[in-house]
């Protein structure tokens, strides 16, 4: 099948109203006959099932957790970005838009960036008409900061609990329809494979978690946003429930998986302390704003840290090497979050890390606590204030910015970061691949959306900060609810769909003999021993950089690890109960079969991208010397998977990507 | 270190539940409790055994599923922190631990520890939102000028994470300190004010509906809470409550 993006005609600033403008409508009354299926009630989710409710659909609402308001958008903790201009340094819905497709490398899909950035303004309106705190000024008007990659300060926050309240924004949208009956909210349930009658997406099979009964929900048209696949990884940054098991089944159904590979590396992670670790924890990039990030110059210095012998606030000025403002003196700390993991990870390669395992480099809050601190002593009419004022001055003005922060570092490191320097280290974190979609946000089977990180359109192969937020719920508030309308405007004579049909059947048999499988196959090893050697070989072969040798290796060795998994896996417990191994069992399924895609994604992209290093492609002289080397004459396409059976036998599509407004060029944060 | 284990289990909902011990040995002091439990639950896979069943997500202290009981106290003996965030290096060599699910009528046991707070839901679709039409064509954002104590107070009420230590610490079982900051946060931004007579009134009615405690002023709510909601959220819902009733 030829994919067709169905990007509309016309100059990129009219597009998005020109479609509106010509798409069709289904009237109140018809609505109230049709239903939509929504899996996965984060951001994107959530947003999405409130207003199609709004609207007057009828939604049924799945979520693995016992509520919307766990979604692991809740923990995002910059920002939101919005193109609102209220700072006046020069802000516009182009410059976001630009932004956004540099800082992705050039990898993502024009038209629908240029969409994004339109309603950004928007979204930031309707989050504070439903009441969330953002952050004020002194003269009762919205704050903004600053994220890696941009030269404005257009991110709005809500302390470093940004993702929280818009989550509990949405949350509370979707709540005052659940009351009215518009949505029916199913907590605890989890999609288990995708409907298709007549090759349109019609419904779901859920399993209760708590009762374990298989169900069989019918709709009209079915929505995933599920969310990013970052636990292929076992270690990342994403909740430990967060899986790819909605995105992945639909793929099997159809659906192509796009980019596969693109997986965003964050640079502001706490480092790894032990073999029993369970997840990574992330610490806000936004702390890159005033944190600055250093590496002792002398290996001596490196050496006499990790044993012991020295502090990090013994070293004088001259003995740090503050790398990223040494390389990048235009953006200096505040470079793209590839490119600040790729440092990091250059500067501990060659040794210079600060912790035990060599992998930490240090984000130090000193110069920015002292120049807050002088700042406020002039504030306060303090003359020749003492060292130790200025620091206590200057550390209130931190805590009140990234107190949430601190306090988390401190309680999982032990560490107090106002006196000495968080240790950081690139982590997992967001996955920009996802469900192939068009510019309708429809996946490659009729009927079936999908949103939000689970979609691959916006972030190129690399996101810049703050973007997450904006993109799950302006798919979810502002572009699904029309897009979605055009395609149902021809189902408003169909009727409730059927679930006593063989379709339904099929598929609910299907998932049942999985089930089974797994309760009876009385293997030898757990679930997660399989996980971590998945993740192990995704994270020593498909992490931050990349070859040729090293994927062809992941390819077979998570082909046999996967063969190991359908012989030797132990789920104990029954399925007719709560069983959240089994749960687990069924998602590692899946990883097992996306890591290996994932490597052939990667394997097939022999350049390098976003946080993407691929070692065979690297730039050899001029300015640029040493840093990643895109190639867009052979790879600026979309590769877009479908599924034949074994991952391996997966066939690329090529959706080639066109550049009209913006000029293809290196990216450089010199 | 070494460690003994009372663990709560219970099959379901029907059944009766029993206090079971466990070992647990070489357990590192930069663990968090629930990377305890899951080398836990690993040896309980190995040797044929059901492992625990307890809630957790995000494990960085913001999704607020994590709801154990542990010796005597929700989320356990630090302070300001939930589940996930206790670390192992409180407990020492040797330490007994008493492990059990959040109790309180309305937060029945659904397995082992964990529990069902779906009360908390239906009190929040009971009013705890702004009717607003989530259509987008809402007004400018700066056109709502809040005051920045205003925003900060309110943001301090809204970081609640819903769960339920602070009904699993008190005495009668109350939900007030949860249901006083959702009610706080929009009380205390121009956009809540329109509905704000009926939303308390729904909400707390809905509260004692689905039977929970009243508050006593014992304070162990703010005590045991892992974001340090304020007792001054119970105190303002009365005072919206009391405004709602003479209106």
């Amino acid at each position: 099948m030829a994919l067709n993006s169905k990007v509309p005609k016309g100059p990129i600033k009219d597009k998005w109203t020109d479609y509106k403008n010509h798409i069709d409508l289904v009237n109140p009354a018809n609505k109230r006959n049709i239903d939509i299926i929504v899996v996965g009630t984060g951001l994107a989710g959530g947003s999405a099932c409130a207003t199609l409710a709004e609207l007057g659909y009828n939604v049924k609402a799945f979520a693995y957790q016992d509520s919307p308001r766990r979604a692991h958008s809740i923990a995002a903790q910059g920002g939101i970005n919005a193109a609102k201009n209220y700072q006046g340094d020069g802000d516009s819905t182009y410059r976001l838009f630009y932004d956004t497709v540099k800082g992705g490398d050039y990898r993502s899909r024009e038209a629908n960036v240029y969409r994004l950035a339109e309603v950004s303004a928007n979204i930031i309106d309707q989050c504070v008409a439903q009441g969330v705190p953002f952050a004020r000024d002194y003269g009762g008007l919205l704050d903004n900061r600053s994220f890696g990659g941009v030269l404005v300060s257009r991110t709005f926050y809500a302390k470093g609990q940004t993702g929280q309240q818009l989550l509990l924004g949405a949350y509370s949208a979707m709540n005052r329809q659940i009351a009215r009956g518009k949505i029916e909210m199913f907590n605890r349930h989890e999609m288990l494979d995708v409907v298709k009658v007549d090759g349109k997406a019609r419904g779901i099979i859920a399993r209760n978690l708590i009762t374990g009964e298989i169900e069989r929900h019918s709709a009209h048209a079915v929505v995933i946003a599920s969310g990013g696949y970052g636990n292929v990884y076992f270690l990342s940054t994403n909740a430990m429930g967060s899986n790819a098991t909605a995105a992945w089944k639909i793929h099997k159904k159809g659906a192509y998986f796009a980019n596969p590979c693109y997986t965003q590396i964050h640079p502001t992670c706490i480092p790894r302390s032990g073999d029993y670790q369970s997840k990574l924890t992330l610490m806000s990039e936004s702390l890159r704003n005033d944190g600055r990030i250093w590496v002792p110059k002398n290996m001596d210095d490196v050496k006499a840290i990790r044993e012991g012998r020295k502090k990090p606030t013994d070293l004088s000025e001259d003995e740090r090497d503050y790398y990223l403002e040494r390389r990048y003196p235009a953006f200096g700390n505040l470079v793209p979050r590839d490119v600040a993991s790729r440092a990091a990870k250059e500067r501990c390669d060659a040794g210079y890390g600060v912790n035990a395992t060599g992998e930490a480099v240090y984000l130090d809050f000193k110069s920015a606590i002292e120049r807050y601190g002088r700042e406020q002593a002039k504030i306060h009419g303090i003359d020749n204030p003492s060292e130790a004022k200025i620091y206590e001055l200057g550390q209130a003005i931190v805590e009140e910015k990234y107190g949430n922060l601190f306090q988390m570092y401190e309680k999982i490191v032990d560490q107090n970061p106002y006196k000495t320097p968080m240790m950081i280290y690139p982590a997992t974190h967001y996955t920009m691949g996802g469900v192939w979609v068009d510019y309708n946000l429809m996946t490659t089977v009729d009927g079936l959306y999908c949103i939000g990180e689970a979609n691959f359109s916006d972030h190129g192969a690399n996101r810049l900060g703050a973007s997450a937020l904006m993109q799950g719920l302006a798919d979810g508030y502002f572009v699904l609810p029309y897009t979605i309308g055009d395609y149902l405007s021809g189902d408003i004579r169909t009727g409730k769909i059927p679930t006593d049909t063989k379709e339904f059947d099929e598929a609910e048999n299907e998932v049942k003999s999985r089930i089974d499988f797994f309760i009876n196959n009385k293997g030898e090893h757990s679930v997660d021993y399989y996980h971590k050697k998945l993740g192990k070989i995704m994270w020593e072969k498909c992490g931050m950089s990349r070859n040729e040798k090293g994927l062809k290796e992941a390819m077979s060795e998570i082909k046999e690890l996967r063969e190991d998994f359908w012989k030797n896996v132990t789920v104990p417990g029954n399925a007719d109960e709560m069983n959240p191994e089994l749960e687990k069992a069924g998602r590692v399924a899946d990883f097992l079969e996306l890591g290996e895609l994932f490597a052939k994604d990667a394997l097939e992209r022999n350049e390098s991208c976003g946080g993407h290093f691929r070692e065979e492609s690297v730039e050899l002289d001029g300015e640029q010397k040493g840093e990643a080397k895109r190639n867009d004459k052979d790879f600026a396409f979309v590769s877009a998977w479908e599924y034949k059976g074994e991952p391996a036998d997966a066939v690329l599509h090529k959706e080639e990507l066109e550049f009209n407004d913006i000029e293809l060029k290196q990216r450089s944060y010199k | 270190m070494n460690l003994t284990l009372k663990v709560w289990r219970q099959k379901d909902e029907s059944s009766k539940g029993r206090m079971v011990d466990y070992k647990v040995t070489d357990i590192s002091e930069h663990m968090s409790f629930l990377e305890m439990m899951d080398v836990l639950n690993e040896q309980l896979i190995n040797t044929g055994e059901e492992p625990v069943a307890f809630d957790h997500d995000c494990r960085e202290g913001i999704c607020g599923m994590c709801s154990m009981y542990i010796n005597g106290e929700a989320h356990g003996p630090d302070r300001g922190v939930t589940t996930c965030q206790l670390h192992m290096r409180m407990f020492k060599d040797g330490d007994t631990i008493t492990i059990e699910p959040f109790r309180a009528a309305a937060f029945p046991v659904i397995k082992d520890l964990v529990v069902d707070r779906s009360s908390f839901e239906r009190i929040q679709q009971a009013g705890g939102y702004i009717s607003v039409n989530t259509s987008g064509n809402t007004q400018d954002a700066n056109a709502i000028p809040i005051s920045k104590h205003a925003a900060d107070e309110a943001m301090d009420a809204a970081t609640c994470i819903g769960c339920g230590a602070c009904v699993a610490t008190c005495k009668n079982s109350s939900a007030m300190l949860f249901v006083g900051a959702k009610v706080s946060q929009y009380a205390l931004l121009p956009q809540g004010q329109v509905e704000a007579a009926d939303r308390v009134k729904n909400m707390v009615a809905q509260m004692d509906l689905e039977g929970f405690g009243n508050c006593t002023n014992t304070g162990a709510c703010e005590i045991e809470c892992p974001k340090g909601i304020s007792l001054e959220n119970i105190a303002r819902m009365n005072r919206e409550l009391m405004k709602a009733t003479f209106k």
